[in-house]
């Protein structure tokens, strides 16, 4: 064993191994919710895996895109599993981040001592959406162009700066290949640089404050961290793995037609499903209200709730005494119905 | 069953269980690897870039002498006059989209269909073609005949 | 005509405009130099109604910018000014008598060394082939309904040939010729037709030309001819065909066809094609469908009916081996896949086919079968990627099925061994 001891003597992994030992997850009924954030994780770690894989051939110019991404999915061996992966994952990303924030929400995690690691969740979706919302524009097909386009214009209705952060969006003053490079380098260089620091932060805090046991449920016992919760860890995983590859083989995302800035705007034009309540919200805004366009008012409501998100542990004062006020579930309850019944109007009623 | 017996047992049992976690373990990375590998081997492409294609080796393409290849999806004629000078015209011929050839006897591209004559700049000379070829840029470089959009 | 003559040179002199005053001028010619002050513009242009008519356009004719003014084809004096400048003495005629038109315009257009210091290239034969032509025949008849130089080219501009607002310019020619021949009334008296024009904007050339704006299709004049219109007869229609239409006259002229048309006196493209409604050519023109045109002259269980039959076949065997392929390629892409590249052996196909179309021609089902056997390889290599492209939807399946089975049994194991250290716990 000399090896595991000169290693040892090195890395000094028993402080690490002893920590895993006395690390326990309480079980409870919504013991379940635990594993949203795994869940999220391993999404993550399939991005950045595929990501650099998609990295070898793609190519971010406005001639040269479309055509990469198509030879990435035609002649590369098992590009277009990759790339199928990639935006899979992408898709479940999104929803297992979600889905994860809404456990953390209703379970009232945030409370103290927890407040930075919510703070830090809710950036690392921020990074997510920009995550999504960037990568959509890469293979230049002429929806992502489109979508593109119209979600910009969505961030040029922001009071004030507006106009200005559109022009930084695009790098100019349309969507053309100066947006392609920005798109491309925010996607491939700073969110990854951002998500790996908030991801840091997010992770080590979950260890240094262990698992948060949800107010006023019955805690009906403990199990190891190690091995029995990362072994249920892992076969969630393993199965998310075998998922994917299902229906990244079965259902292969479409890459379309290469975008034509000229062309006119294709029918039935409209984000992905995750800006879709933002989008179909600020489409029934009427034209103005109290005076103020209505889209303005809108994208200020929308900033506003994503701050109030942020700071959700400071505003629920309830919380912070160990209290779980029905006011604050019903209001989450709300926002998330509200979010649903705009995608679903969004989804029934065609653009 | 009794304690001495059910030990071993178990303990075979849990060995076993070691054995297979290895092996399937050892399955699951290679059902990973195997695509990740084959992905980064890169695929045979004429494509220099997305819009250059090495049309012809030089040594293909005597003077008086024409060659169909692929562009862009879209059959073009890449062709070396009796002159000596290479150039290079979308083959698809502006009357039905037949593919146009060189003829060597004509000293010229011709469109077998319905009898089209383009001169070697792609300007119609008699039949029904309606409008010229398009002509792309020749790179002659080494050995390569490239091709790119003019 | 003397004196005329001697003023034009006396006002041109008197103009300074000496360059190519001293040169001979055609007999009678009545080309004048611009005065400094031309009195017809300076007055017509400022007058209403039908006096302001004749100033009209003018600073666009093309004979303006040649230096023929008005009273080239007028007379008259346009250094005097008022009525006066109207003299009959000085030439003035007025409005030109149409049957004297064609005589007038050849004064200078018949002239080949005065026409070169204008325009060169422009032929000077108009006016004489003008007189083998129906229009002029009639016209030396006495006939003065029929079309003088001024009904296709205009008058108040006279515009260039290739300027796209002539009524001359290949597009506006079929409206212009049927401002006369659409016109029933005035064609019954010679028993002509008047639908030529209905027939030709939904043929084949009709839609090239006036639609698609391809100015390579013919107009009227490119088969009845400009100035020596005359209507092609049975024995020229093919050559007017050929003009274009090469290689298929070539493949008629060698075909068993040929002889046949002559003695029987048959125009050889019309018989089958039709003339001003030429419609683009189907294949069911082709056998012994209805609307085949082979059974004008073949009875069924004829040798030639027989031949036809077997050249649709071809067509037809291309056709469906194409039809195939694109089922099996819509399929492929239906599961995602790319097959861009069956494209170029689609368009091979086509390009077969088409070809074979226009062989049938020969009328030699030999010869069509040769074609179309390479347009057979064509859609069948198609089809073989569509195949590929199938069989790599499989072969994905398949691996798909493996590492499903592999990631079932890590995620059983996995939970087995889960269930061992709860044993070994509890």
């Amino acid at each position: 064993m000399g090896l595991r001891d000169w290693l040892s003597e090195r890395l000094r992994y028993e402080a690490a191994g002893s920590f895993l030992e006395k690390k326990t997850v309480p079980v409870h009924r919504y013991a379940v919710t635990y594993y949203t954030g795994g869940i999220t994780l391993f999404f993550f770690l399939v991005q950045v895996l595929t990501g650099l894989l998609l990295l070898m051939y793609y190519r971010p110019t406005s001639d040269a895109a479309f055509e990469s991404v198509r030879l990435i999915i035609s002649r590369v061996r098992f590009g277009w599993l990759v790339r199928n992966i990639h935006v899979w994952s992408a898709n479940a990303m999104v929803g297992a981040a979600v889905l994860h924030l809404a456990a953390t929400f209703f379970g009232r995690a945030y409370r103290k001592p927890r407040e930075l690691t919510w703070v830090s969740g809710v950036l690392l979706l921020g990074v997510t959406l920009a995550f999504a919302f960037t990568g959509y524009l890469l293979p230049w097909n002429t929806l992502a162009y489109f979508a593109t386009k119209v979600g910009t214009e969505i961030a040029g209705d922001v009071p004030l700066i507006g106009r200005a952060l559109m022009v930084l969006l695009r790098g100019g003053e349309d969507i053309t290949e100066a947006t392609l490079s920005r798109f491309f380098g925010i996607h491939v260089a700073i969110l990854p640089a951002l998500a790996t620091v908030l991801l840091g932060l997010h992770l080590l805090l979950v260890q240094i404050h262990g698992m948060s046991r949800p107010i006023s449920v019955r805690v009906t016992g403990e199990e190891r961290f190690f091995p029995e919760f990362m072994l249920r860890d892992f076969i969630v995983w393993v199965v998310l793995l075998g998922g994917l590859a299902v229906v990244a083989t079965l259902w292969p995302w479409p890459l379309g037609e290469k975008a034509d800035p000229l062309a006119p705007a294709p029918a039935g034009l409209r984000p992905e499903w995750y800006f879709l309540f933002m989008y179909q919200t600020l489409r029934l805004l009427p034209g103005r209200i109290a005076g103020l366009e209505g889209e303005v008012v809108g994208v200020t409501l929308f900033a506003l709730a994503g701050l109030g998100l942020l700071l959700v542990p400071f505003l629920d004062r309830w919380a912070q005494r160990e209290r779980s006020h029905p006011l604050v579930s019903a209001l989450g309850a709300a926002a998330f119905a509200f979010a649903l019944l705009m995608t679903a109007l969004a989804l029934i009623r065609p653009m | 069953m009794d304690e001495a017996g059910a030990r071993p047992q178990r303990i075979r049992r849990r060995r076993f269980l070691d054995y297979s976690f290895g092996a399937a373990l050892a399955a699951l990375a290679g059902t990973v690897l195997y695509p990740v590998i084959n992905y980064l081997i890169p695929p045979k492409t004429k494509e220099i870039t997305h819009q250059a294609v090495v049309a012809a080796k030089g040594g293909e393409l005597p003077p008086n002498s024409g060659k169909i290849f692929a562009f862009e999806g879209k059959p073009a004629i890449v062709l070396r006059t009796p002159e000596g000078e290479v150039r290079a015209f979308t083959a698809v011929c502006t009357h039905l989209a037949c593919t146009v050839q060189y003829r060597p006897d004509l000293q010229h591209i011709w469109c077998a269909c319905h009898d089209g004559h383009y001169d070697l700049h792609g300007q119609v000379l008699s039949g029904p073609p309606p409008r010229p070829l398009v002509e792309y840029k020749v790179t002659v470089k080494g050995d390569d005949v490239i091709v790119t959009r003019a | 005509m003397r004196p005329r003559a001697l003023l034009c040179i006396l006002l041109v002199t008197a103009a300074g405009v000496g360059g190519w005053a001293g040169t001979a001028l055609p007999p009678g010619s009545p080309v004048q130099a611009a005065p400094a002050a031309d009195s017809c513009s300076n007055c017509h242009q400022n007058l209403t109604g039908k006096l302001a008519a004749p100033a009209e356009g003018m600073s666009e004719d093309v004979h303006g910018r040649a230096e023929l003014r008005c009273a080239g084809c007028h007379g008259g004096d346009p250094a005097r000014s008022g009525m006066d400048a109207h003299d009959r003495a000085a030439g003035f005629t007025g409005v030109p008598e149409r049957r004297r038109i064609p005589q007038q315009c050849a004064r200078c257009h018949g002239d080949p060394g005065f026409m070169r210091r204008f325009n060169p290239s422009l032929p000077t034969d108009q006016f004489a082939r003008y007189l083998t032509s129906e229009h002029g025949k009639r016209l030396v008849a006495g006939d003065s309904n029929v079309a003088v130089c001024t009904s296709c080219h205009g008058v108040h501009p006279v515009r260039a040939v290739s300027d796209s607002r002539s009524p001359v310019f290949s597009t506006n020619v079929p409206a212009t010729c049927a401002r006369c021949h659409a016109d029933a009334a005035l064609m019954k008296p010679y028993g002509i037709p008047s639908t030529q024009f209905a027939e030709y904007r939904e043929s084949v050339h009709g839609r090239a030309l006036l639609r698609r704006g391809n100015r390579q299709a013919p107009a009227c004049n490119d088969c009845h001819g400009n100035h020596g219109a005359v209507p092609p007869g049975v024995e020229s229609v093919a050559n007017v065909c050929a003009q274009c239409h090469r290689a298929t006259r070539d493949l008629f002229v060698r075909s068993p066809h040929k002889k046949a048309f002559d003695v029987l006196g048959l125009a050889e493209c019309t018989a089958c094609h039709g003339t001003h409604n030429i419609a683009f050519p189907t294949d069911v023109m082709l056998g012994q469908d209805q609307a085949s045109v082979c059974l004008q002259c073949h009875a069924s269980g004829t040798a030639g009916l027989r031949a036809a039959v077997e050249m649709r076949g071809a067509l037809e065997a291309v056709k469906a081996a194409m039809a195939q392929a694109e089922v099996v390629l819509k399929r492929a892409a239906a599961a995602g896949m790319d097959v861009g590249d069956a494209r170029l052996d689609l368009d091979e196909a086509t390009s077969q086919l088409i070809r074979a179309r226009a062989v049938t021609h020969a009328a030699s089902p030999l010869e069509v079968q040769r074609v179309t056997a390479a347009g057979l390889t064509a859609a069948r290599r198609a089809r073989g990627v569509g195949e590929a492209a199938l069989a790599e939807v499989v072969f994905r399946r398949r691996g798909l099925g493996l590492s499903v089975a592999v990631i079932a049994f890590v995620a059983v194991l996995l939970w087995l061994k889960l269930q061992e250290l709860k044993r070994t716990s509890t």
